[in-house]
């Protein structure tokens, strides 16, 4: 799968022996130990080592918690209030899940951005960012069926809420709409039953995302890592191998996103939660202001943001779909931000997009809330459809460094701007590109 | 964000409009909400014991409130994810092994069937759970003129004050950084002690009681406190004050009985963590230091 | 020269040292996943059960439910328990009483496999020591072995009038749970 020579050497005769028919350790040595990476990777490329981290807590935490909840409709709230109180480090299994999951999407969008900002997205990276985004879309749906798993009033409301979207499509052709949400929700409302099959799903969907993972993984170990200049390894001097340099650099970033993930747990372990779901779910009484997990809001703001029932739908899930045409979209020779002046700004302007999106998304969506939540939803779709495609042709890039090499060599003696740039992002627990 | 050295003049006129953007944002995010302030009653902060890093529940206080619980508040509300054991837990109001046995003995819980195939009622035990008032909601409601009481095991996780009044990223850092939880008793202290004359010229619905802390006002709960009304013998003050802080204590207890073992683990976790992030920065650095990089 | 060998000394300590960290929190962050499949609170604090005894005849044994588990309480007739006290303690295959209630080398003797005063009545927990089965000999029907106490269809562990192991796979007697006699028709479990 990678193009770089195989460098296992079998010691042993037990390592000769399982080489010749399972070579399995020859794939782990290569592909993990001595895979060639670009020297210059940044923190920002720590990333993809905690997310691994986030899926394995998540499924481990997930598999205990399993062992004790009781997904019926009469049993979910008072079985995950069971875990809380009798069940041996049950507080500390579901605390676990419930923020993981914020972290996940923490992580997921840091990667994300990262991603745009160096055009890792660009050729020869397109499937890889794809099988990204397929991940993303299969965290969103993971999410909310775990969410919906507590029976409290928002996870209630959520399921209906959500199921109901499909609904919108009874304005293509009358009755279609109903009958796929019957079928979700197995009944005429949501009730126990469609608990049940979200259970089922939210345990199955998580393997999904692992075999997506390794397909991603593949994907990378193809083309190898982009890095921070955007240009392609031209030369050994270009590469070091991944252990002992990535996986010290990975794990150090790792202990300092577990710090912000064990605050949360031990000391906020509701903060990001809602307090209505601490209240058995009543088909009956709907809480007077449902919102989404905060990695759902910016999509919540933009399918309020339009008026109609379908198109909001449409422009809701249209968030995401445009994300599998940017490598597309994006016309620009040049990879890295770092050498696209004009690309930049309008990076950062996106970004604030991303966030004003998610706080509107939290607000009524009435008076002003409601006119930045379309201001904004169209300054989304223009940033993917009509920006990425002119900038590639109205802007001038800066040059770029001829190898890796020459670029770490150069910084070593002068040091560059950017890296200060991209630290001024709040909130994500790493440091400036190393020096 | 900084700006490097050789942003060109496109980037500048960029950068106004974001700035722009943002100001003109933030501006509509602080004043919109003021109408909605006035629908949001204000709700102060209270000094707790289990709030912050090293919190843990004041035991005296715990009991107290579970007295008033008990005599106040059981009269109509249930707490049925609770069991008489829990009140002897560690981590709770630690009453003896024997007062637990005798506050469970004290009720009678139903049971059964026996062996003739009736339902019976027996004294209590510790692994009971707490009885509830009634003995399901419609005649909780049959018997409140049509309001539930809610049930209060995990009440005060399911209420908070609001946090999200203005946009305020300041807020949500600190609270974040204090690990603020306590949203639920700040607002049942505020509740029970909001209750006060209705301001001239307010309608209030028949049956209904005008408190200052609840969303709209009008709460068919009745005042339950009142000085005096409970006989604490520990000589702490008997006021609505004094109640209301330690019935709201228990609750939060209730709710997360759990919190002095997380809390006391996460210091623990958060130590370790530290230590290792110290190490691994230094292997990184050894490893790393011999290559230019 | 020695400041290359201090220095590879010092980076040895520290990966060393960093290594031995991360996994001792990594075995640590491991005992929350096990524990967490013991027994928890609820299950823990489950009730003891009271036996009313006053319907049981002589001869006559009831299955009530303790812990999940069948508990198994026989009114002994005068028969059964001579025949009980006839065994040879030094003889049987598991000589100890298993008796919740009275220290683990105590010997099997029928005394001891009952309450003093009480003799007439057995209780046991009735789950074959062997491989976990339920003891046929309960109902009056059963076939109740080659020692007229129980006898286990699974593999054919045959238990005489105490309850202890006479012949058969099984390596244990049959465990005595801790039971109080409240009144002379009333015993508690657990």
């Amino acid at each position: 799968m990678a193009q770089h020579e195989s460098t296992y050497q079998p010691n042993t005769g037990v390592e000769r022996w399982l080489d010749d028919r399972l070579p399995l350790p020859r794939l782990m040595h290569d592909q993990v130990n001595a895979f060639p990476t670009p020297r210059n990777l940044n923190y920002w490329w720590t990333y993809g080592g905690i997310l691994t981290f986030c899926l394995a807590v998540q499924i481990i935490t997930g598999v205990v918690l399993a062992m004790h909840y009781q997904p019926s409709a009469e049993m979910a709230f008072d079985s995950v209030e069971h875990i809380m109180r009798n069940v041996n480090w049950g507080w500390l299994m579901r605390y676990t899940h419930a923020v993981g999951a914020s972290m996940f999407f923490v992580a997921v969008y840091i990667h994300f951005f990262r991603g745009l900002y160096y055009g890792s997205y660009k050729a020869p990276r397109e499937v890889l960012w794809i099988l990204g985004v397929i991940i993303l879309l299969l965290m969103m749906a993971t999410a909310f069926m775990g969410y919906s798993l507590v029976w409290g009033q928002m996870s209630f409301w959520a399921v209906t809420v959500i199921t109901n979207l499909f609904s919108s499509l009874d304005s293509i052709i009358p009755g279609v709409g109903t009958a796929i949400v019957e079928w979700i929700w197995g009944g005429y409302s949501v009730t126990g039953t469609t608990l049940t099959r979200l259970f089922s799903l939210h345990y199955l969907l998580p393997f999904a995302i692992a075999g997506v993972v390794v397909l991603h993984i593949w994907a990378l170990h193809v083309p190898g890592n982009n890095n921070p200049t955007g240009v392609s390894v031209k030369q050994n001097s270009d590469t070091i191998p991944f252990h002992p340099y990535y996986t010290t650099k990975d794990m150090f970033a790792l202990t300092l996103f577990a710090l912000l993930f064990a605050w949360f747990v031990f000391y906020a372990p509701n903060y990001l939660g809602h307090a209505d779901n601490y209240i058995e779910a009543n088909p009956l009484q709907t809480p007077p202001h449902i919102v989404p997990e905060w990695y759902f809001l910016p999509y919540y703001a933009i399918l309020r943001a339009i008026p109609n029932k379908l198109l909001g739908v449409i422009a809701m899930f249209g968030s995401i779909a445009v994300l599998f045409l940017v490598p597309w979209l994006d016309t620009s020779r040049v990879r890295s931000a770092r050498y696209r002046p004009l690309y930049k700004w309008f990076f950062w302007l996106f970004v604030i997009t991303c966030l004003v999106l998610g706080y509107l998304g939290a607000k009524p969506p009435e008076g002003a809330y409601l006119t930045f939540g379309r201001i904004f939803t169209a300054y989304y779709f223009i940033h993917f459809l009509i920006i990425m495609p002119l900038l590639g042709a109205i802007e001038t890039p800066r040059a770029t460094p001829k190898s890796i090499t020459e670029d770490v060599l150069d910084k070593a003696s002068k040091g560059d701007g950017d890296a200060g740039a991209i630290a001024g992002v709040s909130g994500a627990p790493a440091a400036p590109e190393t020096r | 964000m900084s700006i490097s050295g050789d942003s060109r003049r496109p980037s500048r006129t960029l950068r106004g409009a974001i700035i722009a953007l943002s100001l003109a944002f933030v501006g509509t995010g602080l004043g919109t909400p003021a109408h909605a302030a006035s629908e949001e009653p204000e709700i102060a902060k209270q000094p707790w014991s289990f709030s912050g890093v090293t919190g843990h529940y004041d035991r005296a206080q715990l009991q107290r409130g579970f007295q008033v619980y008990q005599e106040v508040c059981a009269a109509c509300h249930g707490m049925r994810l609770l069991r008489y054991r829990n009140l002897g837990e560690p981590g709770g109001p630690e009453f003896s092994a024997d007062a637990v046995k005798a506050i469970a003995a004290a009720v009678e819980v139903p049971d059964g069937p026996n062996d003739d195939g009736e339902m019976f009622e027996r004294p209590g035990r510790p692994a009971d759970a707490f009885r509830s008032p009634y003995a399901n909601d419609n005649e909780a409601r049959a018997v409140n003129g049509g309001a539930l009481p809610p049930d209060l095991s995990v009440m005060a996780k399911a209420r908070s004050i609001p946090t999200h009044a203005a946009f305020a990223p300041l807020g949500w850092a600190r609270d974040i950084i204090a690990g603020y939880q306590e949203g639920g008793p700040d607002y049942l202290h505020a509740l029970m002690t909001g209750y006060e004359d209705a301001p001239e010229g307010t309608e209030m619905v028949e049956g209904m009681h005008y408190n200052a802390a609840f969303a709209g006002h009008q709460i068919a709960m009745p005042s339950p406190l009142s000085d005096d009304l409970v006989d604490y013998t520990d000589g702490s003050p008997k006021t609505v004050d004094q109640y209301s802080r330690d019935v709201s204590a228990y609750l939060m207890w209730a709710a997360e009985p759990k919190l002095e073992e997380r809390k006391r683990l996460g210091l623990r976790v958060l130590i370790y963590l530290i230590i290792l992030a110290v190490l691994l920065y230094l292997t990184k650095r050894l490893i790393w230091s011999k290559l230019e990089h | 020269m020695a400041t290359d060998q201090s220095d590879s000394t010092r980076r040895d300590f520290l990966l060393v040292a960093t290594g031995a960290f991360a996994a001792v929190g990594g075995a640590a962050a491991l005992w929350p996943l096990v524990d967490q499949m013991n027994p928890d609170a609820s299950t823990q604090a489950l009730a003891s059960i009271e036996v009313d005894l006053e319907p049981i005849e002589a001869g006559q044994a009831v299955t009530v439910l303790w812990r999940g588990k069948p508990i198994f309480v026989r009114h002994r007739t005068e028969e059964e328990i001579k025949l009980a006290n006839e065994a040879n303690v030094s003889d049987l295959p598991d000589p100890e009483a298993r008796n919740a209630d009275l220290p683990e080398d105590a010997p099997a003797t029928d005394i001891n496999r009952t309450k003093k005063d009480h003799e007439n009545w057995l209780i046991l927990v009735g789950i074959c020591t062997h491989l976990g089965c339920i003891p046929k000999g309960q109902r009056l029907g059963d076939k109740k072995g080659e020692f007229d106490g129980w006898f286990c269809p699974c593999h054919g562990s045959h238990y005489d009038t105490a309850g202890r192991i006479r012949k058969g796979p099984a390596p244990r007697n049959l465990d005595v749970p801790h039971y109080e006699f409240v009144s002379d028709t009333k015993v508690k479990i657990g």
